[in-house]
């Protein structure tokens, strides 16, 4: 598929805003939904929809066909082994708080060490705090190079045979690093510590193999990568999982109820405690669709292009500052800057009246603002839909914001 | 891009305010020193207040943010100070009410404050202008039960 064919299966950004044509720069954000999904929706909603695993009736097994159908796809999307490694829940925040509160609770012990990054996302950081506390843990920071990039070396100081847990995010929403994962669950493993992996920015831009990576868990958005919101996996090692007691617990996760006890089912049904998110599932299974009708290794070839063009015309713009790899194929499709001593809200404020959507803030990130020594940035982030055409509209847009601001700032 | 809006929004005395504050860094002899932030974007200031018998005898901010917020402060401090405790939250429910689009109270001279009526027109953006009120508010309510 061309990029402009993309473009046209996504019906949300074919409009005007503030009087321009809009063009969406924030992806890692959330993604747009192409008709392919939207429809698959509607036909859920329209003719199958039902409760699953418990009706006789055709609605409830076509329900239950369509749900399970998806978990399939998930499976084979990230090459899992088997569908029972497959958890549906609402998103990555879910299934990492699920990991700590479920695997960490039962194996991190006092004055064992769970290991994280400065770069983490919030919702990989604060379960792992949180753990750490309850569990008198020791939560570890592995430094950055000055680049944003990880050194192995700076893994292997920070991993110890104490260490029960690494958890490190594939793709880092900021500084669009790709984190060599392969390498560092290898050094997990050689310290006897499970690997946890944020792939919430990796799903929607790489080809995910969790056999390759040999990770212990994997997970991701939906909503990310074309689904719906609301939608998340995680995948987890079936030994693991078969280990590890469900957080949440009701209908839909049980296989016998007594008065004062009750038994769970099999994987990977016990994590999914009550109706679960069955049109999610549906969506994010055409979802799935869409990128393989593209090709995942084209959309990483894409986000490369897109950063390289991003980066190339961006430092053209005297005083604007990028973070992150200077390389374009070490990064994603996300670029993180500062336009002089504008501030990234005014930036953003400016942008959106010319109609060009970009991320202003911390980003979810406190601990890397604060390593890179700023409040906060602008991002512009890139997707299947985006083109050459929408970063020159961004750049357009910045030099417009600097000229504007060029009598205060 | 030079839009009506936007004119409206980064008025030359916001951009004055921002650019040269009044009114900036901390009281030695505080009686009030609030710390607040905006969580979704990374604004913080902190608001330092003298008041006794119940008047703000003086004011000062620091902090780190957007221009819109830091012009809101720097505002802020200027119009409560030598004010009593009750006209500074007047002023601050008149600010609030101007925020959100609401009409107000004119019958109270509000200064150069008056610059900040385009955020309205921001959704995103009037968490920006409301923090140091926000600050203000907290501030002088809690003086009084200490």
């Amino acid at each position: 598929m061309m990029n402009r064919e993309i473009k046209s299966y996504f019906p949300i950004l074919d409009q005007e805003v503030n009087g321009h044509p809009l063009v969406y720069l924030d992806s890692a954000a959330t993604s747009q939904k192409p008709v392919q999904v939207i429809e698959a929706l509607t036909r859920y909603y329209e003719f199958d929809n039902a409760n699953v695993h418990r009706g006789v009736h055709t609605l409830g097994n076509r329900a239950t066909d369509m749900y399970e159908g998806a978990r399939e796809k998930v499976r084979k999307f990230i090459n899992a082994d088997t569908t029972e490694e497959v958890i549906f829940l609402r998103g990555t925040t879910t299934a990492l708080n699920l990991v700590a509160q479920s695997y960490g609770r039962a194996n991190v012990e006092e004055g064992d060490e769970i290991v994280i990054t400065y770069m983490e996302h919030h919702s990989n950081v604060i379960p792992w705090q949180q753990l750490a506390k309850e569990r008198g843990a020791v939560l570890k920071y592995i430094d950055l190079n000055p680049d944003g990039t990880i050194s192995l070396e700076q893994v292997r100081a920070a991993v110890t045979d104490r260490t029960k847990i690494v958890s490190m995010m594939y793709v880092s929403n900021v500084l669009g690093t790709m984190n060599p994962i392969k390498e560092v669950t290898q050094i997990a493993h050689e310290h006897g510590a499970v690997m946890v992996v944020d792939g919430a920015q990796a799903a929607p831009h790489l080809k995910i193999d969790v056999q390759n990576l040999d990770c212990d868990f994997f997970a991701f958005s939906g909503h990310k990568m074309c689904g719906p919101t609301g939608i998340g996996v995680l995948y987890g090692k079936k030994d693991l999982l078969n280990n590890m007691e469900p957080i949440e617990f009701g209908g839909e996760m049980i296989d016998f109820v007594g008065l004062y006890d009750s038994t769970w089912k099999e994987l990977p049904w016990k994590f999914e405690g009550g109706t679960p998110i069955i049109a999610g599932a549906v969506g994010l299974g055409a979802a799935i669709d869409f990128l393989n009708e593209i090709g995942l290794h084209e959309i990483e070839q894409h986000e490369h292009k897109m950063a390289a063009y991003a980066m190339n015309a961006m430092n053209e713009i005297e005083g604007l500052q990028i973070y992150g790899p200077t390389d374009p194929q070490k990064r994603a499709g996300i670029v993180t800057f500062n336009l002089n001593d504008v501030h990234p809200h005014d930036l953003a404020t400016v942008l959106d009246m010319s109609g060009i959507a970009v991320r202003a803030g911390h980003h979810c990130a406190q601990p890397l603002m604060k390593w890179l020594q700023c409040t906060a940035t602008a991002r512009a982030s890139f997707y299947v839909y985006n083109d050459e055409s929408d970063i020159d509209r961004l750049v357009e847009g910045l030099r417009s914001t600097k000229e504007y601001f060029s009598d205060v700032f | 891009m030079s839009s009506k809006n936007l004119d409206q929004l980064y008025r030359q005395v916001i951009m004055d305010h921002y650019k040269t504050p009044r009114n900036k860094g901390t009281l030695d002899n505080d009686s009030v020193n609030i710390e607040m932030n905006n969580p979704t974007c990374g604004d913080r200031i902190q608001l330092t207040l003298q008041v006794e018998e119940g008047i703000v005898k003086d004011a000062k901010f620091d902090g780190e943010g957007c221009s819109i917020s830091m012009a809101s402060a720097s505002m802020m401090t200027q119009a409560v100070k030598g004010k009593d405790v009750d006209t500074a939250l007047q002023l601050s429910h008149i600010f609030s009410d101007m925020m959100l689009g609401k009409d107000y109270d004119d019958t109270i001279d509000l200064g150069d404050i008056e610059a900040l009526q385009g955020v309205s027109q921001f959704p995103a953006r009037i968490k920006c202008a409301t923090l140091a009120w926000k600050a203000m508010e907290k501030g002088v309510q809690s003086e009084g039960k200490s």
